[in-house]
Order: C-alpha cells, then sequence, then structure tokens
C-alpha cells in the first residue's frame, strides 16, 4: 500500500481489499494471537472470579493532539473504566469505523499507537471489527474498544460508597486533555506543556488495593463533564456532601492561563488519565504517599472531604474563603463571548 | 497570571471583606453592570462573603443576554439560507428566538461554526470562498473594535463574502435609560472593567453628578471586586458620590482612544432593541453608509422583525435589577440551564444561569432571600 493511499469502501467489504487492511495494516501492529486467527469471537482462559465489563466509543476531534491521538483514547479509556471498579483488565475489542477516503497513513499511525498502548499496558486485543462508510457519513474515524477484567475479591469500589468524613484525592493534574482539545479546536496554540494527559490508571489502582485493602471507598476517571460533573455524580449516588477546596486543586499554570483565555472553567474539562480516590480519612496519608511514588500519581492531591451532611451536593471552598455550589455541566461548555 | 494570583488570595481579600463588613451601616444596593463582574461574583463566592445588608443586583452587561428576540431571529433566517455559514461566538449559538436556536439550526442541516474572534470569520470566508460568511455581531465597546477593525481587514483585502448583522451596543446609553426610571433603587454601579478599558471611566461621570449615583470602576478579580464594593459603600456613607477608578491597571479616564477611533470610523450610533429594556436611542452601533456591503441584513435581504419575548419571561426585569431570577414564574421549571427559555439562563454570564448553578436554589422563591442560600 502506497503511502498516499487512502480507505475506499472496497476495505469495509469483507473481500480481498479487506484482508489486505487486516493482514497489511491491523495484524502488523496488534500481534496477540488471538486476534491473529480471525475468528469471529476470541475464547478466553478460565479466571475465577466476578468479570468486570465495559464499553467506550471514542469520536474525537482532532483525531491527533498533543499527549496522544484517538487510538491511545481508546485503550487507556476502557483500561481506565475497568480499573475504576477496581478490576484488573485482560484483554480488549476493537471496532474501527473508517469513513471512506480516510488516509491509509493516519490509520496507520493510529493503529500503531493502539498496539504500543496495549503492550505498554499488557492488555491485548484479542477480537477486532472493521467497517467503512461512504464519504461524509462519519469524521474521519469512530473507535469502539471493550474490555473486559477481573475484579477484585477484597474490593468492593462503587459510586454509592462514599462515606461521611472519607478524603476526596486525585490522583493529579486537572483540565489538562480538555483543554488540550478545546484549545486545537479553537485553533489557538496556546504553547507551554500543555498536552493530554491519556494514560491507563490500572497499575496505580492495583497498586492501591494491593497496598491498601478495604479503605478506598469510590474510585471514578473524572472524563468528560470534567470533576465537577464527576463529583456531583458522586454525591448524588452515595447521598453525601462532598466539600472541595479550591487551593488544594492540582491544575498546571499553563492550563489555568489557557482557561482563562478561552472562556472555560477547569472543573467542567476532561481527563483522560487520572481518578478520584475517596478512601477512608485515616488511610489518605497513605494512598497519597503511594500514588505518588508511580509516575502516573506523581501530582495527586488531597483536595477535599466528605461531609456529615446528606444531601448529595458538591461544594467548593474558592480560594478568598467563600463558598459555591458544584452542578453538573449542562451541555456543552461553551466559551464565554469576553 | 501570576499577577492575577495576588488578586485571588485571602491575605488580599480577607482585609476588604473585613472592611466592607465594618464599613457597611445601612442597607445599600448595589448593581454590578457588567455580566463577567456577576459571574466571578459567583464563581468566587464573593456573596457568601458579604454581609446581609448588602444587595447586589446585576445589570445589563452580560451581551447574550440583551440581544433580542429580533435579532436572533435574523441570524436564524441568516443561517437558514443556501450558501451561508453563520460564524458565532460560543455563548450565542443556545440563545432560543421565537423558534429555535442557532444550536438547532445546526442540528437540522444549517452551518454554524464557533469563532474566537471575528477576525476568525473572516478567515473563515476567505477559505470558503463558495459561501458567505456571516458573523452576528453582538457586544459592547469590547468587541465593537474587533469587529470594526475585521471590516476594516476585509476592505483592505477585497474579501466579498463576509458579512456581519450589525447588533452590537453601548452601555452608557442603557445606564442612563436604566438610571432614569424612578422605580429602580439603587445606591451605586460597580462599572465595568473591560468596557471602561474602551470608554474610559470618566464617562460615568454623568451618573455620579446627575443622578448621585456612587460609580467604581472594578476588575474581575475577586480583590478588584471588594475594592470597587467598599469604595462605593464609603463614598455612599460620605454622600460623595464620584466615579472611583479601582482599575487603575486597565482603565484610563479617557479610555483607549486607537480603539475609540476604531468604532468611530466603522460604526454609527442608532437606536437599538435591548430584550427587556426595550429600544434605547442611540444604543446600537450600525455600519456607516460606505461599509453597507458587509451588511448581511441589506445585503441579504433579511428582516428583523418586532418579537414577542418568550411568554412569562421576566428576564427583562431581571436585566434591570427589579428581580431575582427565582422570582420569575418560569425559573428552574420551564427554564434551566439545559432547557432555557430566556437569554439570561443561556449565557454563561446570565444572571438566572449564575443563580442555578452557584447559588443552589433550583426552584421558584419569594424575595426574602436577597442573599443567596448557599447551604
Amino acid at each position: 500500500m502506497k503511502a498516499d493511499s487512502i480507505i475506499s469502501l472496497d476495505h469495509g467489504s469483507g473481500g480481498l481489499a479487506s484482508q489486505h487492511l487486516i493482514s497489511g495494516l491491523i495484524l502488523k501492529h496488534l500481534t496477540c494471537p488471538q486476534l491473529r486467527d480471525l475468528e469471529d469471537c476470541a475464547v478466553l482462559g478460565e479466571y475465577a472470579g466476578r468479570i468486570a465489563f465495559s464499553t467506550d466509543s471514542y469520536v474525537v476531534d482532532p483525531l491527533f493532539f498533543p499527549g496522544g491521538d484517538i487510538g491511545a483514547l481508546a485503550v487507556h479509556g476502557t483500561i481506565n473504566d475497568l480499573a475504576m471498579r477496581g478490576a484488573r483488565p485482560l484483554a480488549l475489542s476493537l471496532a474501527l469505523i473508517i469513513e471512506e477516503g480516510f488516509a491509509y497513513a493516519s490509520l496507520e499511525r493510529i493503529i500503531a499507537s493502539v498496539g504500543r498502548c496495549c503492550e505498554e499496558a499488557g492488555v491485548a486485543v484479542v477480537t477486532g471489527d472493521t467497517k467503512v462508510v461512504p464519504r461524509g457519513k462519519a469524521d474521519g474515524l469512530f473507535i469502539n474498544t471493550s474490555g473486559i477484567g477481573l475484579a477484585s475479591h477484597r474490593h468492593d469500589i462503587s459510586g454509592k460508597k462514599a462515606q461521611p468524613g472519607d478524603a476526596v484525592i486525585v490522583s493529579g493534574t486537572l483540565a489538562d486533555h480538555g483543554v488540550t482539545i478545546m484549545s486545537r479546536q479553537a485553533g489557538i496554540d496556546i504553547g507551554g506543556d500543555i498536552a493530554s494527559d491519556t494514560q491507563p490508571l490500572h497499575r496505580l489502582v492495583g497498586a492501591l488495593l494491593e497496598e491498601d485493602a478495604g479503605r478506598i471507598h469510590v474510585l471514578r476517571d473524572p472524563t468528560r463533564g470534567g470533576l465537577a460533573t464527576t463529583l456531583c455524580e458522586i454525591a448524588q449516588s452515595s447521598q453525601v456532601e462532598i466539600v472541595i477546596e479550591e487551593e488544594r486543586l492540582p491544575i498546571r499554570p499553563a492550563v489555568n492561563v489557557a482557561c482563562e483565555m478561552i472562556g472555560l472553567d477547569p472543573l467542567y474539562l476532561a481527563n483522560e488519565g487520572k481518578c478520584l480516590i475517596i478512601c477512608d480519612r485515616d488511610g489518605a496519608e497513605d494512598v497519597l504517599q503511594l500514588a505518588r511514588r508511580m509516575p502516573e500519581g506523581r501530582d495527586a492531591a488531597l483536595i477535599g472531604w466528605v461531609s456529615e451532611r446528606h444531601t448529595g451536593r458538591v461544594s467548593l471552598t474558592t480560594r478568598i474563603g467563600g463558598s459555591r455550589l458544584l452542578e453538573p455541566l449542562t451541555g456543552q461548555p461553551l466559551p464565554r463571548i469576553c | 497570571m501570576k499577577c492575577a494570583d495576588a488578586f485571588r488570595s485571602r491575605e488580599i481579600t480577607a482585609p476588604l471583606v473585613e472592611e466592607i463588613a465594618r464599613s457597611l451601616t445601612r442597607p445599600v444596593r448595589i448593581m454590578e453592570v457588567c455580566g463577567t463582574h456577576t459571574m466571578s461574583i459567583f464563581r468566587h463566592g464573593v456573596r457568601s462573603l458579604l454581609p446581609p445588608g448588602l444587595t447586589l443586583l446585576s445589570g445589563p452587561g452580560c451581551p447574550v443576554c440583551v440581544t433580542p428576540a429580533s435579532h436572533i431571529n435574523a441570524f436564524l433566517a441568516a443561517a437558514r439560507l443556501p450558501q451561508v455559514t453563520i460564524a458565532t461566538f460560543g455563548d450565542l449559538i443556545r440563545v432560543p428566538g421565537s423558534e429555535g436556536s442557532l444550536a438547532s439550526a445546526r442540528a437540522q442541516g444549517a452551518r454554524v461554526e464557533i469563532v474566537y474572534s471575528p477576525i476568525d470569520a473572516l478567515t473563515l470566508a476567505q477559505a470558503e470562498q463558495e459561501r458567505t460568511v456571516v458573523f452576528p455581531a453582538i457586544g459592547f465597546e469590547t468587541t465593537a473594535p474587533t469587529i470594526a477593525a475585521t471590516i476594516l481587514q476585509a476592505e483592505r483585502l477585497g474579501i466579498k463574502n463576509f458579512r456581519i448583522i450589525a447588533a452590537a451596543k453601548t452601555m452608557p446609553q442603557a445606564l442612563e435609560a436604566l438610571m432614569a426610571d424612578p422605580e429602580l433603587q439603587v445606591d451605586g454601579l460597580l462599572c465595568p472593567g473591560h468596557v471602561s478599558a474602551i470608554i474610559g471611566a470618566d464617562a460615568y461621570l454623568p451618573f455620579a453628578e446627575r443622578y448621585g449615583l456612587a460609580c467604581a470602576v472594578a476588575g474581575f478579580e475577586p480583590a478588584d471586586i471588594l475594592a470597587g464594593l467598599l469604595s462605593l459603600i464609603r463614598q455612599i456613607n460620605h454622600g460623595q458620590p464620584q466615579v472611583d477608578n479601582c482599575y487603575t491597571r486597565a482603565v484610563t479616564a479617557g479610555g483607549n482612544r486607537k480603539a475609540q477611533a476604531l468604532i468611530a470610523e466603522v460604526f454609527q450610533p442608532a437606536d437599538s432593541e435591548w430584550r427587556g429594556l426595550g429600544v434605547i436611542g442611540g444604543s446600537g452601533l450600525v455600519l456607516r453608509e460606505k461599509y453597507q456591503r458587509f451588511d448581511a441584513v441589506q445585503q441579504l435581504a433579511l428582516k428583523v422583525q418586532p418579537a414577542v419575548d418568550p411568554k412569562g419571561c421576566r428576564c427583562g426585569e431581571i436585566l434591570k435589577g427589579r428581580l431575582l431570577p427565582p422570582e420569575c414564574p418560569l425559573y428552574g421549571t420551564a427554564c434551566t440551564p439545559l432547557q432555557p427559555v430566556g437569554p439570561c439562563m443561556v449565557s454563561n454570564e446570565g444572571t438566572c444561569a449564575a443563580y442555578y448553578r452557584y447559588s443552589g436554589q433550583k426552584g421558584r422563591g419569594g424575595r426574602g432571600g436577597e442573599r443567596v442560600d448557599f447551604h
């Protein structure tokens, strides 16, 4: 296949062109033996325990951005969804919906990224699907990944388990992914060290659960809707009040500047490699110490507490000592006029 | 942004908060004119720190909010024309007109692009020469200079497929109309920072002199706002209303002459309709004769017809500071940020959206709580 060639409807026909695409491009970068067999489904080994199962679709625009691409997001996003229930990821599926005319070279770059991220995470794509739709019926490339994992026997991690007195910890800086994507969409080059934070969190979660049995009540990755929306969901599900302190929130200065420029609130922007950890107050220091020893948790910070009130709300103590409520995101985040 | 950090630190703001509480000797009503002030006050929880006797009313300074349904309808009519792309500020796209919004027009197939500056709209016009790019030119003196500069640039480059719907407004005329209203009980004005950077602090002298209103020009950081409020309370206590420029790092007495000249070159004043306030003489900016070819209303034969505001919507009275959002019959029921009826609920800067988002009051309530209940 030539470097400047494009994907045609033939590549999704199931015929010879499809086979060439799969063997020449996809299997070149995704090397799991089960995938190579090209059976209708993958049959996994025997696992004792509770199986976690998750799915997510990726439609990010642009497909490539500082810090990652749609392929990396598709791998990390599903791994992280599994990890947030305390599950160890076992295998992924990968389904591609490609728009006719999509550059072969771009697809190869994305699949190579999927392969690299899987290898780094130690999780394989074991089954997959490729469809091509006529030009104009999709936006370049959409990806769906599903994943299964093995849930921990010893933990029952859930958004319903936050308890009064618990500590609220975030594993790193906020809004990096959201600001990166929105500034690209706006065509604003903010410069500085802004890049997506896309990364897998299963090792961090694994280490925390290993060391800290029973003391973590909630894990959540604040993706779309950002920290504020995720906290609101937890406060609602657990029927508790969560109080966050603004001056404790880890936000890179460049991200803050970008948010001020575009008129966006970093608390409502997506993260793709961060998790919220709600745990026993007494265990908070251990969680922080352990997280900070790992690269994906080096900026972990205690950001607030679960209060005694059962309001289902989230409030923010501002840097000047004022107080306001945090609401879930409404619609899309829109930049302001001035 | 390091500079801004100092204006958000408790070491700076706490003494101001204490001094405000100490200085307030009687109930005082202040109107914060600008939408960015409204938002900053909520975002930083400023209200929760103020003494009960100090009431903040939100003024007509949210550009999206004061854009009347008649103008939104014109934007929608342009969006529905073949070969037209609307390039708009983001927070305008959810504002409802009589039938739908730019967002719903987009969902039905219209081309609506979000831009961050009118210059971006011009760039889009250059890139898509087979289409006409229409920029809904809303805003105050803050955005008018960049719109004017864009028109001049389009003229220089000979770009033929770029048009605007001139809907920008000027603040002093609207304040004048508000202050002439005998029902409006306001002791002082927290004057906008950005607008004042263009028009200058002296623009408010008539309000101090003619209406005896305390005026303070303030920036948007919490310390700026608190310093402005303290200045207003002191002026009111001493019975010496004046214009105190508390934002000297951005605002001068005479303003930005270059920006003023840009506005004057491209635009001329005209009567303009404000949502809720009606037509205010000389408060709008329309294109001068020599730039008429950029006027989408004329060139695309759009009609700007009077439109009725949604039934029950009290945005007008809220914009005048006569009502608080929870006193509107639609607030929190028919009108929420997800399904906004009135413009004050759409924009982040809108008073109703800010109340809904930050105050915790989700349903209707009487006037009893002028101070917002935070817990």
